[in-house]
């Protein structure tokens, strides 16, 4: 063989193992969460003492403690790898929290340690947005409308419960997690969490009424590994 | 120079009394069975004072008008009695003066706060806390739940701290932002204060009451009018003091019981 089929052979090698290092495959899990038992109603929000928010609405707009759907599925359930994958550097784009009609959008926003959060108030009236961590730095910041959205961040994973100082039935979470998987689930309760290396994981699944469970899955190559998660709903 | 303060004296008081006697500032509409009683007690010190205010000036007028350009050396009056009896007679009439309005006063103040409600009154109660004000009411079974302060859970909209699974009375409570009553019944508010002093006013109900941490005060008030009237936190109570504020909304009987069902079904 010629120095050059050596070569060209060696960039060939280079070129595939390339390409097979490029897209690394990954095994997925997905799964659904659903809840047995009878959850308690969530009743309507009285936004009487806010007039501005309050005619937004048609019918008043429920409580979202606890978001169900159809064949017992539990929606704003924050599914997440809790171990078994490393940290992950926070992405560069904002995680954006937005107060609209006296209520927050999204209820719970999932975010990792370190990313940008933007909290915008797209509301006629002033709010005055209060975290609630126990390990992050706990601050609140008054909002006046068509000011600048308000940019923060925190060092720490932890599940923050969130509300505003001015109006007492607005109400959401802050998920900040450790790596890049994790999702939160719709109407219908369905979660994928893709991409990950082969490995021992543990996923959890938070909802803020019913506290988290945690299953453990095994990844070995590019399969689909299929989780469920079952909350028992509480009446009250 | 003198003379002429005299005259400018007289021109302020009656000035300043004109757009009083022609009552340019009218009262709010008065929609309470108790009102009328405090809005005479306005109008009686009104009177009063406006007549000490306008003879108080008179007299000063009188003096400036009739010792300016007192030669020197003229000899100076006294006023019988000397500078004693003037005393006593200023301690007298305003003692009077004061004591009046006290006294006549007393019927528009102990007949609301000094009397218990009736017992047939609507009993219900009111929280105030940074930076609304919430309505309780005992539901279809007539009782009220008791409140656990450590449930209080407001993203829940469990503001009152209610445990409906354990206790069986205040499953059926019915909380509300808007304090809706019938007309024409006695309402027992009972005042409940969550944080720190907020206060409860209604202008048009003559209902002013702070409410006070720690203390359960209570006000009786019957309704006269139906329609919709603003409550205000009048009590210094945050940042979110300025708006804080719920309505009053006083309905038919019929509108009420309909209210009232609709709630219970929730």
């Amino acid at each position: 063989m010629s120095m050059k089929h050596v070569v060209m052979a060696g960039a060939v090698m280079l070129a595939a193992s390339a390409v097979a290092f490029a897209e690394p495959a990954g095994g997925t899990v997905s799964g659904k969460v659903t809840y047995e038992g009878t959850p308690a109603k969530m009743k309507p929000i009285d936004m009487s003492k806010e007039p501005s928010c309050a005619k937004m609405y048609t019918t008043p707009p429920v409580a979202e403690t606890v978001v169900t759907g159809t064949g017992n599925s539990l929606a704003d359930v924050v599914v997440y790898i809790s171990a078994g994958a490393p940290d992950d550097a926070a992405p560069s784009t904002a995680a954006v929290f937005t107060q609209k009609g006296c209520r927050y959008i999204p209820h719970v926003l999932a975010f990792q340690v370190n990313q940008e959060l933007k909290i915008v108030n797209e509301d006629q009236t002033s709010h005055n947005i209060h975290p609630l961590p126990k390990l992050n730095r706990e601050w609140n910041k008054s909002q006046p409308p068509g000011t600048p959205a308000i940019s923060e961040k925190y060092d720490k994973a932890e599940f923050i419960p969130v509300k505003c100082n001015v109006h007492p039935w607005m109400h959401g979470n802050f998920a900040v997690l450790k790596n890049s998987h994790y999702t939160i689930t719709g109407d219908g309760g369905a979660f994928t969490l893709a991409n990950l290396p082969p490995g021992k994981y543990t996923v959890t699944a938070w909802q803020e009424s019913y506290g988290d469970q945690s299953q453990e899955v095994t990844i070995s190559g590019s399969e689909t590994k299929s989780v469920n998660f079952v909350f028992k709903a509480k009446p009250y | 120079m003198g003379k002429l303060l005299g005259v400018v004296l007289v021109v302020i008081a009656l000035v300043s009394a004109y757009p009083i006697l022609k009552n340019q500032y009218p009262l709010p509409e008065d929609i309470s069975t108790h009102g009328h009683l405090i809005d005479e007690q306005l109008h009686d010190t009104m009177v009063e004072a406006g007549i000490s205010f306008i003879g108080a000036q008179l007299v000063l007028a009188f003096f400036v008008w009739s010792f300016t350009g007192r030669k020197p050396g003229s000899p100076l009056k006294d006023l019988p009695g000397g500078a004693r009896m003037l005393v006593i007679v200023a301690f007298v009439i305003v003692g009077l003066e004061v004591l009046a309005l006290g006294a006549f006063g007393q019927k528009a103040w102990a007949s609301v706060y000094f009397t218990p409600a009736k017992a047939d009154s609507l009993q219900i109660q009111a929280q105030a806390e940074q930076f609304a004000f919430y309505f309780r009411y005992a539901g279809p079974d007539g009782k009220f739940g008791q409140i656990h302060p450590e449930k209080i859970d407001e993203g829940n909209q469990n503001y009152f701290g209610l445990d409906p699974e354990n206790d069986v009375a205040a499953r059926d409570d019915i909380v509300s932002g808007e304090l809706v009553v019938p007309v024409n019944r006695e309402i027992h508010l009972m005042l409940h204060g969550k944080d720190v002093g907020h206060s409860f006013f209604v202008r048009e109900l003559r209902i002013q009451q702070d409410f006070v941490p720690g203390l359960d005060l209570s006000v009786h008030f019957t309704t006269t009018k139906i329609g919709k009237y603003e409550i205000v936190c009048t009590q210094l109570c945050g940042l979110g003091h300025y708006n804080m504020k719920a309505y009053l909304n006083v309905m038919s009987q019929a509108d009420y019981d309909n209210w009232f069902k609709q709630q219970s079904a929730q």
